[in-house]
């Protein structure tokens, strides 16, 4: 399997999509570089680190949400074409050939991608975290290390959702091309109509919003119908971690009720205590990528290999 | 010592009601080259799947090798060579690169996998080519790197599937001639499917001939030529000059059955290989020879037969 990984690495990281990635940490250099410095440092959370992720002055769209909305196209472009591209030109059935196991094609595969999109990621991040340094001067606290990091674990482990998807996608279609609509139509589904859809059954379900408990209920079905999509529960998971003060609460009674947050004691609360808040939606996340690759396997390990 | 390298005994693959291959029996002996002919559609490359466990057999017992290729592929694929119909490289490596990886799955290990791929590009005539990116290489230059691929496992089997395929005629010489002598000085067994029956009547041993899944002939060439007792020898000559006579002599050489002339063309028909004998007559009846073309078109025969009654 090693041989495998290290083929499809180099690919990667090779002529065909280093510019994706070299594009990639390009966005984070100029998030970092374009980020309102004084919006941060007066008017945010405390925590300029993790505001820089978070703050949307001087930036069309925050960081984190341009991943959680663009970040599926790199997972996708890492693995539409990873087992019909082989397919289509005739290599699959030659390594096939060679004494190495079905299931090591496509680990080999899946684990490269992995490892692209976390050097991606933590390059990103570096950069990001970097140019803050030269802009605020002043370091990132052992608080905030602890959390970006955590964050950058979890956008790896939701690109790597979106990976799993796009070579589920090149396992079930023949054509590459098709794959990679399919992959996307998928990515588009998931990010933006099961939030569509949460919306408008929770208000069937919960017709009238009169009382805070009324707005409550409505607020937890729309929740829990669009945690069927990764980038729910992505949003959801790095909300908690960029936002020690607001994010002890879930977010969600500030969004349906700010004034229920009156009189709270706002004071933020440690990295590892949101970390603990933040593993079921990794869970969730990792039974996500774990569901797809049981279907890819099951499809791939039994299937004909015609040249 | 004579192994069995192939068995299949009843073999079926069916799709859905289809049955593509159907209680098929096969044997490959050691340091034998076995000729699979058929028509497209009649599971020829089905059961070449099946060989290597790249689909399962819906019933009957296959072993390759000695092992069942869909329970043990890795012994399976470890001592037999495949090359796909059509065979691909990863266009954006060069020949080089790409055996490389294929040692690298081999678990060869990086020195000798060097020595042995310089040698076998070399044997394979691309060694001028070899750090091209495959994607600029001809068709036959990618069979030919799919054989050096095959090879480079040192395999006991190898297993063709069609590799005369869209290769122009000095390449289908060339290629044959190569698994002619792969067999006679590495002693490695070949498995070949093809159309190309005149190839496939040179350098085989056995043939079997495939037809809706079934096995309906096999044998060596002569055998099969008296299950069928079809054709013979044929041969035609070019000649200028020569007279009646030399059509007399040429009658009477042993076997000839039948000996026409028309114009520059004299046609001879019969039932063993006269060349030898029937270019000397030609010489000695002071005509010229400007060409001769000899055609066994035993198989053919055997093989229109058969395909003429679907």
């Amino acid at each position: 399997m090693l041989a495998i990984f290290w083929k499809e690495t180099a690919d990667h990281f090779g002529r065909r999509r280093s510019a994706m990635l070299l594009g990639l940490v390009m966005v984070g250099v100029v998030w970092g570089a374009f980020v309102d410095k004084t919006a941060i440092i007066t008017g945010g959370t405390g925590f300029f680190y993790l505001d820089i992720f978070t703050t949307t002055s001087g930036v069309p769209l925050s960081l984190h949400a341009f991943i959680a909305f663009f970040g599926p196209i790199i997972g996708i472009a890492l693995g539409f074409d990873a087992i019909n591209g082989e397919r289509t030109q005739g290599t699959l059935a030659r390594i096939l050939a060679q004494p190495v196991h079905r299931d090591s094609v496509y680990n080999g595969k899946f684990l490269a991608g992995l490892l692209t999109l976390s050097v991606a990621v933590f390059s990103m991040g570096v950069a990001v975290v970097g140019i803050g340094m030269f802009r605020l001067g002043v370091p990132p606290s052992g608080d905030e290390m602890v959390r970006l990091t955590g964050f950058g674990l979890i956008v790896v482990l939701y690109l790597a959702f979106w990976l799993a998807l796009a070579m589920a996608a090149s396992i079930f279609l023949r054509n590459a091309v098709a794959s990679a609509l399919m992959s996307l139509a998928g990515w588009i589904v998931l990010s933006i109509f099961v939030g569509f859809l949460a919306t408008g059954v929770a208000e069937r379900i919960v017709p009238d919003v009169q009382t805070a408990d009324e707005a409550l209920s409505r607020f937890n079905v729309e929740t829990w119908i669009a945690r069927a999509s990764p980038s729910q529960v992505f949003s959801e998971a790095t909300g908690i971690l960029l936002d020690p003060i607001q994010g002890r609460v879930l977010g969600s009674l500030a969004l349906v009720q700010p004034e229920r947050l009156e009189g709270l004691l706002v004071s933020p609360v440690s990295a590892g205590q949101s970390l603990q808040l933040v593993w079921p939606h990794i869970v969730v996340l990792l039974a996500m990528v774990s569901t797809l690759l049981v279907v890819s396997y099951a499809r791939f390990m039994r299937e004909e290999i015609r040249a | 010592m004579s192994e069995l390298l192939v068995e299949a005994e009843g073999l079926v693959k069916a799709y859905g009601d289809f049955r593509a291959v159907d209680g098929l029996d096969l044997h490959l002996a050691e340091g034998e080259v076995y000729g699979f002919l058929g028509p497209n559609g009649s599971g020829k490359s089905t059961t070449i799947l099946m060989m290597l466990g790249l689909t399962e057999p819906t019933a009957g017992l296959i072993r390759v090798v000695g092992h069942d290729p869909t329970r043990e592929p890795l012994d399976v694929k470890r001592l037999v060579g495949y090359l796909p119909e059509s065979v691909g490289f990863y266009a954006d490596l060069s020949g080089r690169e790409n055996l490389m990886y294929t040692a690298n799955l081999n678990r060869i290990n990086r020195d000798d996998a060097r020595m042995r791929i310089d040698e076998l590009l070399d044997m394979v005539e691309l060694t001028e080519a070899r750090d091209q990116v495959t994607g600029q290489y001809s068709r036959g230059m990618r069979q030919r790197l799919g054989l050096a691929d095959v090879l480079l496992k040192r395999p006991k089997v190898i297993i063709l599937d069609d590799p005369t395929l869209g290769l122009d005629p000095a390449g289908i010489q060339w290629l044959l001639g190569l698994i002619e002598e792969l067999t006679s000085t590495q002693g490695i067994s070949v498995f070949l499917s093809s159309h190309q029956l005149h190839e496939v009547q040179r350098i085989c041993h056995r043939v079997g001939i495939m037809s809706h899944g079934k096995l309906v002939l096999e044998g060596t060439v002569a055998e099969l030529t008296e299950q069928t007792d079809a054709g013979g020898f044929g041969l035609l000559l070019e000649v200028a000059g020569g007279d009646e006579s030399l059509l007399t002599t040429l009658s009477a050489l042993p076997g000839v059955t039948s000996c026409q002339r028309t114009g520059a063309k004299i046609a001879i028909e019969g039932t063993q290989d006269v060349r030898a004998q029937a270019t000397s007559a030609v010489v000695h009846a002071g005509a010229e020879l400007l060409a001769a073309s000899a055609e066994n078109r035993t198989l053919e025969e055997i093989y229109l037969r058969y395909f003429q009654e679907d």
